[in-house]
């Protein structure tokens, strides 16, 4: 047993954080507000290899497994890169373009009760889950009211009219549950990178800004408060990664298990993170110019991916009443 | 990353486990928690069976006698014997966590000889005195006095919160031998034994009614100088030489009991009746108990991070600090949550109804002092804002 990053685990990280700072920084990043996404852009990450990490080398993928898939999705979280990231890595293989970037797909899942999908009426295809497998509907088969004042502006929404269409089937149950499961998995580890991005820019403001004549950080009731986001965001990191191994290696635990352990945690970090990011930058934490509002609305527009806390927590509730 | 058990690691827990089928039935009931000179025979009467089965010391060095045993061993030992229900360390704790991996990188080779041995094989108990009643987080602050006298420090002052005192042959003392140097740089590390004169333990009683803890008074108590280990003045930093020494096991045994607890709240809450339904039924209860498990597998997951990055870089990481404030505080909402589905039943600290109630009263009361003992949460909050976080210290 060895829980720590692989070298090679360590360069994928780090070659993903180099790739987000130079083509992701934050003057980019801001400049996609209201769209969300640029289609050169969305190639550039497919051809970092976002989408096609987890396919097969034959395939003209990568060929790395989940929990290396979860690293390069970190970093995409903290670099708070826009985009229906996840779905559009999920249908690689499944939705011809996806891995190459040219198709960019979003999801939902049959039973959602309001009709609101972020990036429909921008992405080209939607897959939806159901109990009874996975169905791709062409964006061109959708009619949308495109949501007006989005929570996250770099979130753009929009609001099915009418029944959303059947689609065409392109997985079965059991694909369904799959990818439900390594959904779930890496929004949070893209919750995680929040977690983190929001406790770097706390700490770094903290100790700059000055109040009564000293950093505001050498505040104990500041400390304690960016102390608790650090455990927060170790305690998801732990989780997610644990969820990584686990969907590569069904044997070292119970796969759904995991996966609800990090989307819990990871969403419960990146809300509390984001939340205390505003509070330790006072009024200035309250402007648009600042970039912890930015935080805190992707956390929000994350949470409901692939099943809420609320899911993820009753699924772990029904496995301990199944083993008592 | 990898959490697959190698082949070796699977058969130490298989033996283990078939050692502890074993052995365990064939231990005497477990004695009244106020009888300590029953528990002192009882643990260390435990800790020769360890000895003898080769398992005591698992995390010493094989140079002095113990186990020697890789970090994920100590993982597979702590979480067997916790889930068979082994006995707990007990009175051995300090010497065979603090006391003695202090002798083993500090004392010099007499004092090693006349005490590893027999810490390793139950012949030995100590106990630790540091803290006092005006050094607790800022420990530095002590001040019972040492003055030399010929070849003896003379001994008068106070210590708090000693375990064991009642039943230990040797205490680590810490005291002042130069009340004019800095704070950190006046205090010298002793052996004491306890059998001396000029010592008076007097018991404290916790909130559990318990009576582990002791005040211990020195009123001119005579220690050899051959008793002081390293230099005069230089006990500050043996005494975190210490800390240096926990690599990340210190709460596995806690984090598996608190794994079992959230299963027997779960059958705890589909026994109690709520109106018409019983207190599992309600969702949001459920929800929560939900919640508190991911809080719990991730701590696990958190410990075998901390485990890895010991092995790797000898230090643990972060983990520490972050385990310690994390567990403390799910354990009391966990408990508190028990009380709640209790209600009345919490009234009680023994079981009521057949509801296996009192446990958890217990847990309740016991679990308060998790955010105080060994660093409180807020300490621990600085120690990871300044030493993590590179926040600028206050002081």
């Amino acid at each position: 047993m060895d829980f720590e990053l692989s070298s090679d685990q360590q360069a994928l990280a780090e070659g993903m954080r180099a790739f987000c700072d130079g083509r992701f920084a934050m003057a980019t990043v801001r400049s996609l507000e209201d769209v969300g996404i640029e289609r050169g852009l969305w190639r550039e990450l497919a051809e970092m290899g976002v989408f096609s990490l987890r396919l097969p080398e034959g395939a003209g993928g990568v060929g790395l497994g989940w929990a290396d898939a979860a690293l390069a999705f970190e970093e995409l979280g903290r670099a708070l890169v826009p985009g229906p990231l996840v779905w559009t890595h999920l249908a690689a293989g499944l939705v011809p373009g996806a891995a190459e970037g040219t198709v960019v797909v979003t999801g939902t899942w049959r039973d959602e009760p309001t009709g609101v999908i972020p990036f429909a009426g921008i992405a080209d295809a939607v897959v939806v889950l159901d109990d009874g497998g996975v169905w791709l509907v062409d964006g061109a088969d959708l009619v949308v009211d495109p949501v007006a004042l989005p929570l996250d502006p770099w979130t753009p929404c929009g609001v099915v009219q009418g029944q959303l269409p059947q689609g065409r089937q392109i997985g079965d149950a059991h694909a369904a549950a799959a990818l439900r499961r390594g959904g779930a998995a890496l929004v949070a580890a893209q919750l995680l990178g929040l977690a983190e991005a929001s406790t770097d820019l706390s700490v770094a403001f903290a100790r700059e800004r000055v109040q009564f004549d000293r950093p505001i950080g050498t505040f104990q009731a500041l400390k304690h408060l960016m102390a608790d986001m650090l455990v927060r965001t170790e305690v998801a990191r732990s989780a997610v990664y644990a969820a990584g191994v686990t969907l590569d290696d069904p044997e070292v635990g119970d796969a759904d298990r995991a996966v609800a352990a990090a989307k819990v945690t990871a969403t419960e970090a990146a809300l509390g993170n984001a939340k205390t990011c505003i509070q330790v930058h006072g009024g200035m934490g309250y402007t648009w110019e600042v970039d912890a509002h930015l935080f805190f609305k992707r956390a929000y527009a994350l949470a409901p991916e692939f099943g809420s806390v609320d899911d993820w927590s009753e699924l772990l509730a029904d496995l301990l009443d199944a083993a008592g | 990353m990898d959490l697959r058990y190698s082949e070796a690691e699977l058969a130490f827990r298989a033996e283990l486990r078939a050692w502890l089928a074993e052995v365990l039935p064939t231990l005497p009931p477990k004695p009244d928690p106020d009888d300590w000179p029953a528990r002192r025979a009882f643990d260390t009467g435990w800790q020769r069976l360890l000895f003898e089965a080769g398992y005591a010391g698992i995390n010493w060095p094989t140079e002095v006698g113990g186990r020697g045993a890789t970090l994920t061993e100590q993982l597979i030992y702590l979480e067997e014997t916790t889930r068979a229900g082994a006995p707990y360390v007990g009175v051995n704790f300090v010497g065979l966590l603090h006391a003695g991996p202090t002798l083993m990188t500090e004392a010099s080779d007499e004092q090693k000889a006349a005490h590893l041995p027999r810490i390793l094989r139950g012949d030995e108990v100590w106990c630790q005195g540091f803290s006092e009643p005006g050094a607790g987080s800022d420990l530095a602050a002590l001040s019972c006095r040492a003055e030399l006298d010929g070849d003896e420090y003379v001994i008068t002052g106070q210590k708090i919160w000693t375990s064991f005192a009642q039943v230990a042959d040797y205490g680590e003392l810490l005291v002042r031998t130069d009340p004019d140097a800095p704070k950190h740089k006046g205090i010298t590390w002793l052996i004491l034994p306890m059998d001396i004169p000029g010592i008076e333990i007097r018991p404290l009683q916790t909130i559990v009614g318990s009576t582990e803890f002791s005040e211990v008074f020195f009123d001119e108590a005579r220690v050899p100088v051959a008793n002081r280990v390293g230099a005069e003045n230089d006990g500050w930093r043996i005494a975190m030489v210490t800390f240096s020494f926990e690599r990340g096991t210190a709460f596995i045994s806690d984090l598996v009991e608190t794994d079992r607890m959230i299963s027997d709240l779960v059958a705890l809450a589909k026994k109690v009746t709520r109106r018409s339904a019983t207190a599992w039924d309600d969702k949001a209860l459920r929800r929560e108990v939900g919640r508190m498990q991911a809080d719990m597998d991730a701590l696990w997951a958190l410990t075998k991070r901390n485990l890895a990055q010991a092995d790797r870089h000898g230090v643990p990481g972060p983990g520490g600090s972050v385990v310690k404030l994390y567990y403390s505080e799910l354990l009391q909402r966990l408990t508190d949550l028990a009380m709640q589905i209790l209600d009345r039943a919490s009234l009680s600290r023994t079981d009521v109804a057949g509801l296996g109630s009192g446990a958890f009263v217990e847990e309740r009361l016991r679990s308060t002092s998790f955010t105080i003992a060994a660093g409180t949460s807020q300490i621990q909050r600085n120690i990871v804002a300044e030493r993590i976080l590179g926040l600028p210290k206050d002081r």
